[in-house]
């Protein structure tokens, strides 16, 4: 099967390439980038001819969490998958935090067996510690072997100073960077963040300071290690702080943020509406300021969803008592167009490059490129697209998510990998 | 004359006008419980039901004697404890008592919030009788009642809220509703006992008891949760009670003339002596009688507010 999108520009940072042309894609494989269609060319072919489309390399989501094993009723790898795809996502890292965690090779042999057949990718992210207890050591080897291209104990951070040492040292022999989700269990323990609005909200506050004690414990251990270091989503001003000045003195961390942490601030937890609720918690107006600023200086390397499915009766309860996080996989690309490109905080080129290359660069992935004759690995967007998502339509299995009804400017219109193609909430065979 | 809302939910951004005439009718109703009979058939077929999903015991039984002197149908749902993980979800709940047709319900829960959730799943009338650290506006109403009844004014009064101001739902809701009424609001305690941010509502801050004393004329004294020092929010009882705690020679040294407020229950010994608490300061014993007034001012008030009413 042929696809053919005219007209299109075609963006891959990495090559320096930014031009305007047809795009062929036969079986899979990028035909020809540039130039016009022939009659020839377009017999057959499903053609795309929309005006302001760009095509880039394909997106990376990660930090997704597809609850499977454990918790199929509010996500399966075959339903976050689509969620991805239909994101605009052609690969995705999966957290271990699973029932039980994905600390072994049969699981991640059973995951991999579940996505057979999807057009998004799924690298799995294994466990520090067996069943994440912070104890012993994962068999690193053996998983990185089994296709593990980092480990974190996310849902929490690695248990103990001692434990994360050794972990930077053991997993660095495979260069393979350590995911922490940066939380101090004794300084948080509250339910957003804390600060003026928790108080008058009057809910327990997480403080931006259980956040950043873990950040810089992690760039001290890496500056001694010499291992690589990757802070999942940050939201504090002082973490982001602490991730430009390691990498300013050359120690090897990296940093990720979640559209919400870009969009959204504690003020907004004002309805009680538990889809405000995450793991760091909506930050300050400051704290967001800083992440823009992050993003533009290139502290921030990526921009992960956090993707976190939960089931209605599990999300819709007392504020206290509702576990953290939301969707992510299909509002990562709208908010990052509406919200970066869109408030011109980043060029379209730097979003990309938030997508498509820093996350391959810090899971060490190859990055897809978009020349002729290599696999059709790639998102196509529509920067101006104005539009409201419809979280009753979404493909996940769940539906906390924040941005219901929200009007987006730019959407991710179709996606391309593993010989397939995703467009207009459908996947063919290409 | 009719409330601005359907429910009351809390004091913050409440106008100064719902509570001046909460704090009337309240007044009238206190009349009515110094007859022989004290009960108005005001509400009379209407149903209340009382959902604590927190022990209370004195808040709980003021409510449900307001109820009961208007007439209405009290019924009483407690839950000890919190109801994660095991059993019905609080939303199903709350769906299961509304279709057996209450008019209002009066809701205390740990967690903030819950009576807003409630305003959004069920048509009731919702009465906030304590949410998390949020709101008690009904405690902080009848405070003011007291205070005014006392003093015969709230405007221009200096007011402090003395003792854990972070974990408490009463401190706010007085803050929010004394500052509607002109008052000028301060807090004292211990610096781990006030939360981040509060300047911002525009009140003081006393780390000084004896300061404290000198520069107001009214001090609502908060229960300090003895178990709180195990988080390391405080030292000892002993430390907290030389510190911050009432004694007779404090306010004789400082200001005789000052009056003294507790919600209630009293640690004796810790946040005042005994014979702060039982001494002429004080008018913990009117609070609670001023209490079921005022909260049949609320009920009543609420309870025959016609929909949609300006």
């Amino acid at each position: 099967m042929k696809v053919i999108f005219k007209n299109a520009r075609f963006i891959d940072p990495e090559r320096k390439l930014d031009e305007t042309g047809d795009l062929l894609v036969e079986e899979g494989v990028i035909r020809r980038i540039g130039g016009t269609t022939t009659e020839e060319d377009a017999n057959g072919a499903d053609v795309i001819d929309r005006e302001g489309l760009i095509v880039a390399p394909g997106f990376f989501d990660m930090h997704v969490h597809l609850r499977e094993p454990g918790r199929e009723d509010a996500e399966t790898v075959q339903s976050g998958l689509a969620a991805a795809a239909n994101g605009g996502f052609t690969g995705v890292a999966y957290m271990p935090n699973t029932e039980p965690a994905i600390d072994s090779a049969e699981a991640i042999a059973l995951v991999k067996e579940k996505a057979r057949g999807s057009l998004t990718e799924a690298f799995p992210i294994a466990a520090v510690s067996v069943g994440r207890k912070g104890e012993a050591l994962s068999p690193m080897a053996e998983l990185v072997e089994a296709g593990a291209v980092a480990f974190s104990d996310d849902g929490a951070a690695v248990a103990s100073s001692a434990l994360l040492r050794r972990a930077l040292e053991y997993s660095n022999m495979f260069g393979v960077p350590i995911v922490e989700h940066c939380e101090d269990p004794d300084l948080a323990g509250g339910a957003m963040n804390e600060g003026y609005f928790s108080t008058i909200y009057g809910l327990p506050g997480v403080p931006t300071v259980a956040e950043d004690v873990i950040v810089a414990r992690g760039v001290l251990l890496a500056e001694f290690t010499g291992g690589a270091f990757h802070v999942a989503h940050v939201s504090s001003k002082r973490s982001i702080e602490l991730v430009r000045d390691a990498k300013a003195r050359g120690i090897r961390v990296t940093a990720e943020i979640t559209p919400h942490h870009f969009t959204l601030v504690d003020e907004d937890v004002k309805t009680y509406d538990t889809n405000y609720k995450m793991n760091p918690p909506l930050r300050s107006r400051e704290d967001l300021e800083a992440a823009l600023e992050g993003l533009k200086d290139a502290t921030i390397d990526a921009i992960a969803s956090d993707h976190a499915p939960h089931a209605p009766e599990d999300k819709e309860r007392e504020f206290i008592y509702a576990p953290n996080g939301v969707l992510g996989l299909e509002t990562a690309v709208p908010l990052a167009l509406s919200e970066l490109v869109g408030k011109k905080v980043l060029s379209i080129e730097t979003t990309i490059e938030k997508f498509a290359l820093g996350p391959r660069r810090i899971l060490n992935l190859p990055i897809p490129k978009i020349a002729e004759g290599e696999p059709a690995n790639l998102t196509v967007i529509d920067p101006a697209e104005v539009w409201t998502y419809d979280a009753a339509k979404s493909k996940s299995k769940s539906r906390n998510t924040p941005f219901d009804k929200r009007l987006f400017t730019g959407k991710p219109v179709a996606a391309m990998n593993q010989g397939k193609l995703w467009r207009d909430g459908e996947m063919k065979t290409l | 004359m009719s409330l601005s809302s359907n429910h009351l939910l809390g004091l913050r951004g409440v106008p100064r006008s719902d509570i001046e005439l909460i704090l009337e009718t309240a007044a009238t109703f206190k009349q009515v419980l110094d007859r022989p009979i004290k009960k108005v058939p005001t509400l009379q077929g209407k149903t209340v039901v009382n959902l604590f999903y927190e022990p209370s015991t004195r808040t709980r039984i003021s409510f449900e004697l307001a109820e009961k002197r208007l007439s209405a149908d009290a019924v009483n749902f407690s839950v000890s404890g919190s109801s994660v993980g095991k059993g019905e979800t609080f939303r199903d709940t709350v769906r299961n008592i509304e279709a057996m047709k209450v008019d209002m319900i009066v809701v205390r829960h740990a967690s903030a919030g819950v009576p807003l959730y409630l305003t959004r799943v069920a048509k009731s009338r919702v009465i906030n009788a304590g949410d998390g650290t949020h709101e008690h506006p009904t405690q902080a109403l009848l405070d003011i009642f007291s205070i005014k009844e006392k003093l015969g004014r709230v405007e221009g009064l200096n007011v402090c809220i003395v003792g854990d101001i972070a974990h408490s739902r009463v401190a706010f809701s007085n803050v929010y509703g004394l500052q509607a009424m002109g008052a000028n609001v301060s807090v004292c305690g211990p610096s781990t006992m006030i939360p981040r941010g509060i300047e911002r509502t525009g009140v003081k801050v006393y780390h000084d008891i004896d300061r404290a004393i000198a520069e107001n004329d009214v001090l609502n004294v908060l229960r300090i949760q003895l178990e709180r020092h195990a988080r390391g929010y405080f030292p000892n009882v002993r430390e907290y009670h030389r510190y911050f705690g009432l004694t007779e020679e404090r306010i004789e040294k400082n200001n005789p003339n000052v009056l003294i407020l507790h919600p209630g229950p009293i640690n004796r010994g810790v946040e005042m002596t005994s014979g702060v608490a039982d001494g002429d300061y004080q008018i913990i014993l009117q609070q609670v009688a001023n209490g079921v007034a005022v909260r049949m001012a609320i009920l009543y008030l609420l309870g025959t507010r016609k929909e949609n009413e300006q």
